[in-house]
């Protein structure tokens, strides 16, 4: 079924009788040619294009919960190619021109919104980076302005220009970033992957990999065991744990939490994503009028999905800061989700030491912008066992070589980036 | 309209202001109530429907009636009337429509209302691509939304505090009290807090009797007794809204929200309250009966309908009906008769029920429509298959009760269905150290609810060893509801679940038709529980019907757990302590004081406020200011405050193995009285920090670090000295705010100096470059100098205690007049340095490396240090860019930093990048703009032009690659 | 959360700074053969529990120790605090490292 607007009207005159399920419940087969651990954004677009790009069938994709239920069901719906390092930049922008035809390709509406983010700087030392990071951006193709305080202030005229701490003194713009749907980018790629006769199989944990000589035979699941030729893991905060029972506990990687926040609804208040360059603060406002803001990881190993006041308290101080205007809105929810932490704040896409076996993980508290291009990526390592060009740099073996990707200079500290 | 009775103080009026229109009410009421007593039944729109609506609760799960409160920048959006305490002169608008309440142009929305089904709008608004952003989401932002932000920052004060007890009551109703009773009895620190301002939580609405006395009696007694117990403290109007790790729970006390302007107090107060355990006793939230257009004014609870005639004294209407699925509402209509309410009939699902008192009972018999479009008139009730109409002003419905389990579910337990009670109770895991009484456990009697929440008061305080035993509790009711299940009333319209969302039955069905039919995906797709009442209302009710559709039972068919906050919270008391320059601390530099006095602007550097340039009369520009002070600084002398580095003294037998350690480059070989420059890398081998170590004694060592890294570098060193090394005799302590530090650099410093030391031979024979001592200075003040240069000229750094760094400052350039002295600030510092191609944080970024900085031999190969290993890794080695100095050919063009580097005639892309400029300054020495930048193969590429490229302001210029050493590459100078 | 320090007793982990996994004591001989790829190991691998986790914290607005804390990751529960000095000592002595006496 083809979602448009002349259906959605037959279905309105019709006692919309006509809408069919998003995707199947099939029951698990034997075997698969793929199966991908993990139904969340990465894995449900992996899924998506290894069937619809790369042509291939007999696909699984293995979720121990319902789909979407990760980092894609929980975060600040941020998208963005605004990066500085020649590792990472050019994978974002192709994942910005994913983005940027999603919908029309998978017949879902997933809202990707390019309303613009704008990264604030405070010290002409941030401008001079910022600066780099632009010239970066353009120089892979994407775009980039460089706002002076004037410029920015007729843009955002809300924000604490006269009276901060830290005085805004410019941005750098990336019109076409902004904002996505994140469930509806989920269910597009589930709906898009069923279509395509990828079985989604929910309520299915993966408690174990079958692996003979070296070689992947198939994983042990909650619903029995199913056979595979290949099997991607992209499960984020849970890498460690899964590929753990595949005998590869120990990788360069932490699972932290991070919590996210939204307020009550509000009328238009924010037009664009402003993040802030001196406190822990990045903000947009949903279509439904909610205020949907982050800051920083608590900075502790977790995978207790719920976080602590202090950092609650930093975001919400870090807002104020920036924004006083927005005190009097009231925060109506917030949660934890766990990120896989890298040790350089960059993500890996690879193969692993076990014929068979991919990884891609490492996202840390960046995934949701890369969702299109991590999927594409693995979805054509996974077909042809080439990375893709933009995805080159993504190797596990990166960390023993010293080709670390790390955007802020952070050093091997998962918590500081 | 106003009955007889209840808890308000009827002496006083209060006035206020709804919409335009005054009214009256009385102290004791709520917004919500004083509306209803002057018949004001529609008081919002629903969200996406803009549906009329009215009161559905009573208490903080209102989900129809929020309003703005207040005006100017006090305005608060989406305020629940029912929290909102009335004040005199309180000003409310209603909100989300247009062009008024009554009469709502975004209600046109009704005629799409079979388009705008759940998730409707995944399926369009996809066509043509761009039309997104300019058409459809401007369109759907404008509509969406509540309440408006007033656009001005919040004017009022915040505060936070730490409090810390045995026990942390939340709630105070039944339960609540007898627990705060049992255990301020028992002597524990108690705290008991309510969201509400009066404590009794729901014996306040209700009509009850304790030991044959008004529940009022009994509530003030306890309450009496209270005031006498030192060991307990009262918060009213405070919601506990989230329970976070080891008994740390989050409150917020609304200090004077009940008062038009909180004057000199704090708006609203963030507790954080350490608990050692904690009794949760937050009541339960009645549930609706979904049917058939169930959302006019005038539709409530039939539990709000009894609060609001026992305790506030009104009712929505002269003629009420009840719609009810157990005894709960029979109870309702008692207590509404009682006051004098006429009740058209009570709808009872069950069969075979009986009035309790002069009214009409329809048993085995729904409601199943209504009539009234700004206000109810009159419903259907169906019985058998024979419906008759009934005219009404308000129907109180009765679902039963769903326990507030939320705090309970916040680390993440389940909440358990129990099949018998047909609700949620608490989950089998909850957060360590609590422990559920009263309604909120289920138990909801008077009489089980006061029971329990004494004998889980004992029970909790007996486990840290409080002894504590039961109160006499005063006799109460304890009948049983008798509910049964009537989960919603089947038909083929719109019966609304989630009031403020327009979430209703049909709803549901399509997202089980459509296979989102986890609880998550049922949420997610038709925006269920999204709203401000976070789903309070409706939740249970959705799951409920969506087990109807799978044919499993409630308890297969999932649950949902509450995340924080119990409520909303507002953003300003969570981050509002803390506001517009009081974000961060202020550290400000010794001489401080005296720099304000000579004209400096400063800038912010990391928490440090440091002094960026001194504007003499005449200058009106910076680089006028800078430039003067450059030329001052390499001509004469100038001298700059540097206390902002940080400073480490290490002591110990071992002192010299431990920095041997530390730093890449040898260190056990530096005399007594020198000082060696350092690097630091990070055990990844990348380059971390710079500064220099000082050998002030035998086992006494000075280092420095940059400004940026004084915290970092530290932390690293006691972690060295803890964790890596404990072997090793030494000690440690940072000493960065204890001495002022002043950089004296140019031709004249050691003039300059000799004038204030005290018989100190500073003569270059006796006090070589890199050299360093003890001394005093100005006539016995102890002070220390090292002999080190940033800016390439002769110069020293001195240090005197910190509390005589202002002193010194202005003593130097009193005594240098003659000699050119002039201070220079953070913008000259960086031009000396630039022009000497030093290294500073935009060179040590953390992405660089020693080989990068032109210093990979200094690391040794000799002994293990932090990050040499790492260092000599492949990727590290093979990346040939190199810092090198940059001059624009033609001398008029700029050099930017953040350009990227490039080759003639390249294209210019990622693939053929070459590197970036770190850092650029206009440089007087040279006569024009000269940088330094990262440039592969750049050792040898001495001489060659590139391009730099900075299309991000559409430049490239020309560069020429020179030394990075634009002043005095042989170092003549510093050895002066 | 609350962290219960050895010398102080409970201090809010506010006052503390994190490091990481408490592997992070045993740093390798750099001047030993192969130190590349035990420094790799210690530098850049983690067993990442969802379960018990020895870390360590720095209490940075405090005594400034460095502390080995032993918490779960799933449940936050803080089963045990030392010095991480003491826990280095005794990782030096000849009997935890299983020397011939």
């Amino acid at each position: 079924m083809r979602f448009s607007a002349l259906r959605v009207i037959r279905e309105t005159l019709t006692g919309h009788k006509g809408w069919r399920p998003l995707w199947r419940n099939p029951e698990p087969q034997a075997f698969y040619d793929y199966l991908i651990v993990g139904g969340g954004g990465h894995g449900l677009a992996t899924a998506y294009y290894l069937a619809n790009t790369f042509k291939q069938s007999r696909i699984a994709v293995l979720e121990k919960g319902w789909l979407g239920s990760g980092n894609i069901g929980r975060n600040t719906t941020i998208i963005r190619s605004n990066y500085l390092l020649p590792g990472n930049e050019p994978f974002y922008e192709f994942s910005m021109k994913l983005w940027e035809n999603l919908e029309q390709e998978f017949n879902f509406n997933a809202m990707v919104s390019q309303r613009g983010i704008v990264n604030l700087f405070h010290t002409d030392g941030q401008r001079d980076a910022y600066r780099r990071r632009g010239n970066a951006a353009i120089l892979a193709g994407a775009d980039a302005e460089l706002l002076e305080r004037d410029a920015l202030r007729g843009m955002v005229p809300f924000l604490n220009f006269d009276n901060a701490r830290f005085p805004v003194k410019g941005g750098l713009l990336q019109r076409r970033g902004g904002t996505a749907r994140h469930d509806g980018v989920a269910w597009g790629y589930a709906r898009g992957a069923d279509r395509a006769g990828v079985d989604l199989i929910q309520n299915c944990e993966v408690t174990g990999f079958r692996i003979e000589n070296g070689h992947l035979k198939g994983v042990e699941t909650s619903r029995g065991y199913i056979g595979a030729n290949k099997v991607g893991v992209a499960v984020a905060g849970s890498t460690s744990r899964v590929m753990a029972q595949a005998g590869m506990g120990q990788l360069p990687i932490e699972s932290h939490v991070l919590q996210a926040f939204v307020s009550e609804g509000l009328k238009p208040t924010i037009p664009n994503v402003i993040t802030f360059g001196a406190g822990h603060f990045y903000v947009s406002q949903s279509d439904k009028g909610g205020l949907v803001f982050g800051g920083d990881i608590d900075g502790y190993n977790s995978y207790a999905q719920r976080g602590n006041l202090p950092v609650i308290e930093d975001v919400a101080e870090g807002g104020m800061a920036l924004m006083p205007m927005i005190g009097r809105a009231r925060l109506l929810r917030l949660w934890g989700g766990i990120m896989d932490m890298s040790m350089d704040g960059s993500p890996i896409i690879d193969r692993t030491p076990i014929e068979g076996l991919y990884l891609n993980a490492g996202w840390c508290y960046g995934g949701f912008k890369a969702t299109p291009a991590s999927g594409y990526a693995f979805a054509q390592l996974l077909a042809t066992d080439r990375p893709h060009e933009t995805a080159a740099a993504y190797r596990l073996d990166r960390f023993a070589r010293g080709y670390v990707i790390d955007e802020k200079g952070a050093g091997a500290q998962p918590n500081l980036h | 309209m106003r009955l007889s009775g209840g808890l308000i103080d009827r002496s006083r009026t209060l006035r206020f202001i709804f919409d335009g229109k005054s009214y009256a009410g009385h102290p004791g009421d709520t917004l919500a109530s004083a509306l209803l007593a002057n018949d004001v039944l529609l008081m919002g729109r629903s969200f996406k429907y803009h549906r009329p609506r009215g009161l559905i609760a009573a208490g903080s799960e209102e989900p129809n009636a929020l309003v703005e409160l207040r005006s100017g920048a006090r305005r608060e959006p989406n305020t629940r009337a029912t929290m909102a305490e009335l004040f005199d002169a309180l000003e409310a608008q209603s909100q989300n429509r247009w062009p008024s309440l009554r009469f709502d142009a975004m209600a046109v929305n009704e005629l799409f209302a079979n388009f705008l089904t759940a998730g409707f709008y995944y399926k369009t608004f996809m066509w043509p691509r761009a039309f997104w952003e300019k058409l459809y989401e401007p369109a759907i932002r404008r509509a969406a939304g509540l309440g408006r932000l007033s656009m001005e920052a919040d004017p009022d004060a915040y505060d936070k505090g730490f409090l810390h007890c045995d026990l942390l009551v939340v709630g105070a109703g039944a339960a609540g009290l007898a627990a705060a009773l049992t255990a301020a009895r028992g002597g524990a620190q108690v705290i008991l807090a309510d969201e509400d301002y009066h404590l009794g939580g729901r014996l306040l609405a209700e009509s009850h009797s304790l030991d044959d006395r008004p529940a009022t009696e009994w509530i003030a007694a306890v309450v009496a007794e209270f005031a006498c117990l030192p060991n307990l403290r009262i918060l009213p109007r405070t919601t506990v809204f989230g329970a976070f790790d080891h008994g740390v729970y989050g409150a917020v006390e609304r200090v004077s929200d009940y008062r038009a302007n909180p004057g000199i107090c704090p708006r609203q107060t963030l507790w954080r309250i350490t608990a050692k355990r904690t009794m949760l006793a937050a009541g339960a939230t009645e549930r609706h009966i979904p049917f058939m257009d169930n959302d006019r004014p005038g539709i409530m609870l039939g539990g709000a309908l009894r609060a609001y005639a026992n305790r506030w004294a009104v009712s929505p209407a002269k003629r009420v009906a009840i719609f009810t699925n157990n005894d709960d509402g029979h109870r309702t209509a008692l207590d509404l008769l009682a006051r004098g309410v006429e009740i058209a009939a009570v709808v009872d699902s069950r069969a075979g029920v009986e009035a309790k008192g002069q009214y009409r009972v329809i048993s085995d018999a729904i409601v199943s429509g209504s009539k009234g479009r700004l206000g109810l008139r009159s419903i259907e009730v169906t019985r058998g298959g024979s419906t008759e109409w009934i005219a009404c002003g308000a129907l109180g419905v009765s679902g039963g009760w769903n326990p507030n389990v939320h705090l309970a579910s916040h680390h993440r337990g389940r909440p358990v269905w129990n099949d018998s009670q047909q609700t949620f109770v608490p989950p089998a895991e909850l957060p360590a150290g609590m422990i559920v009484a009263g309604a909120a456990a289920g138990r909801g009697t008077t009489h089980a609810a006061l029971v329990s929440g004494a004998e889980a008061a004992v029970r909790v305080l007996n486990e840290i060893g409080i002894a504590a035993t039961l109160p006499e509790l005063p006799a109460a009711e304890d009948a049983p509801a008798n509910l049964s299940p009537l989960w919603h009333v089947p038909g083929k319209h719109r019966a609304w679940i989630d009031f403020q969302n327009d979430v209703t039955v049909k709803d549901v069905k399509l997202s089980h038709q459509e296979n989102m039919r986890s609880v998550e995906h049922l949420k997610r797709w038709t925006t269920l529980g999204m709203a401000t009442d976070q789903g309070k209302t409706a939740n249970v009710t959705a799951l409920a019907v969506m087990a109807e559709m799978t044919g499993k039972g409630i308890a297969e068919t999932g649950t949902t757990i509450f995340r924080p906050p119990y409520t909303p919270v507002s953003i300003s008391v969570l981050g509002g302590g803390n506001t517009g320059t009081h974000f961060r601390p202020r550290r400000l530099t010794p001489s401080h004081q005296w720099a304000t006095s000579q004209g400096a602007v400063f800038v912010e550097v990391g928490q440090w406020m440091r002094a960026q340039y001194f504007v003499r009369p005449g200058e009106t520009h910076w680089r006028q200011s800078v430039d003067r002070e450059v030329v001052a600084t390499r001509k004469g002398v100038g001298i700059c405050d540097v206390t902002t580095l940080g400073k480490v003294d290490v002591q110990g037998a071992d002192a010299a193995e431990f920095l041997d350690r530390l730093y890449c480059n040898a260190m056990k070989s530096l005399k007594t009285g020198m000082v060696r420059y350092g690097l630091m890398l990070r055990e990844d081998g990348q380059a971390w920090d710079d500064g220099t170590c000082a050998r002030l004694g035998e086992t006494h060592y000075v280092v420095t670090t940059t400004t940026a890294n004084a915290g970092t570098v530290y932390r690293h060193m006691e972690f060295a000295r803890q964790c890596l090394w404990p072997e090793l005799d030494v000690q440690l302590i940072s000493t960065t705010d204890a001495w002022a530090q002043f950089s004296v650099a140019g031709p004249n410093a050691r003039k300059l100096l000799e004038r204030i030391v005290d018989g100190f031979d500073l003569s270059n024979e006796a006090f070589r470059f890199m050299a360093c001592a003890n001394l005093s200075v100005c006539g016995g003040l102890r002070a220390r100098v090292f002999r080190i240069s940033f800016s390439g000229e002769l110069a020293y750094e001195i240090a005197v205690p910190a509390r005589y760094g202002n002193a010194l400052m202005a003593r130097l350039v009193e005594l240098g007049q003659d000699l050119g002295a002039t201070p220079y600030g953070t913008e000259a510092l960086g031009v000396l340095r630039i022009e000497k191609g030093h290294a500073a944080g935009n060179e040590l970024n953390g992405q660089t490396t020693a080989q990068m900085l032109g210093m990979g031999r200094m690391v040794s190969a000799k002994k293990d240090s932090v990050g040499a290993v790492m260092s000599r890794r492949e990727g590290l080695l093979a990346n040939t860019r190199v810092l090198v100095g940059l001059q624009p050919v033609d001398a008029s063009e700029p050099v930017v930093a953040g350009s990227h580097l490039f080759a003639e005639g390249a294209t210019q892309e990622t693939a053929t990048d070459q590197g970036w400029i770190t850092s650029a300054c206009f440089s007087p020495h040279v006569g024009s703009s000269i940088g330094l930048g990262f440039l592969a193969d750049g050792a040898a590429r001495q001489g060659e032009v590139i391009v730099a490229a900075n299309p991000i302001q559409d430049q490239n210029v020309r560069l020429r690659v020179v030394s990075a050493h634009f002043v005095d590459p042989e170092g003549e100078r510093l050895r002066a | 959360m609350l962290i219960p320090h050895p010398l102080l007793g409970l201090r809010d982990a506010q006052e503390f700074s994190y490091l990481g996994d408490a592997s992070l004591l045993d740093r390798p001989d750099g001047l030993a053969e192969k130190a590349g790829d035990a420094f790799f190991s210690y530098v850049y691998l983690r067993e990442n529990p969802a379960g018990v986790h020895r870390e360590l914290w720095f209490h940075e607005q405090g005594d400034r120790s460095w502390l080995v804390v032993t918490r779960n990751t799933v449940t936050h529960e803080i089963l045990g605090a030392e010095l991480a000095r003491d826990v280095a000592l005794r990782s030096r002595s000849p009997r935890e490292r299983g020397d011939p006496a």
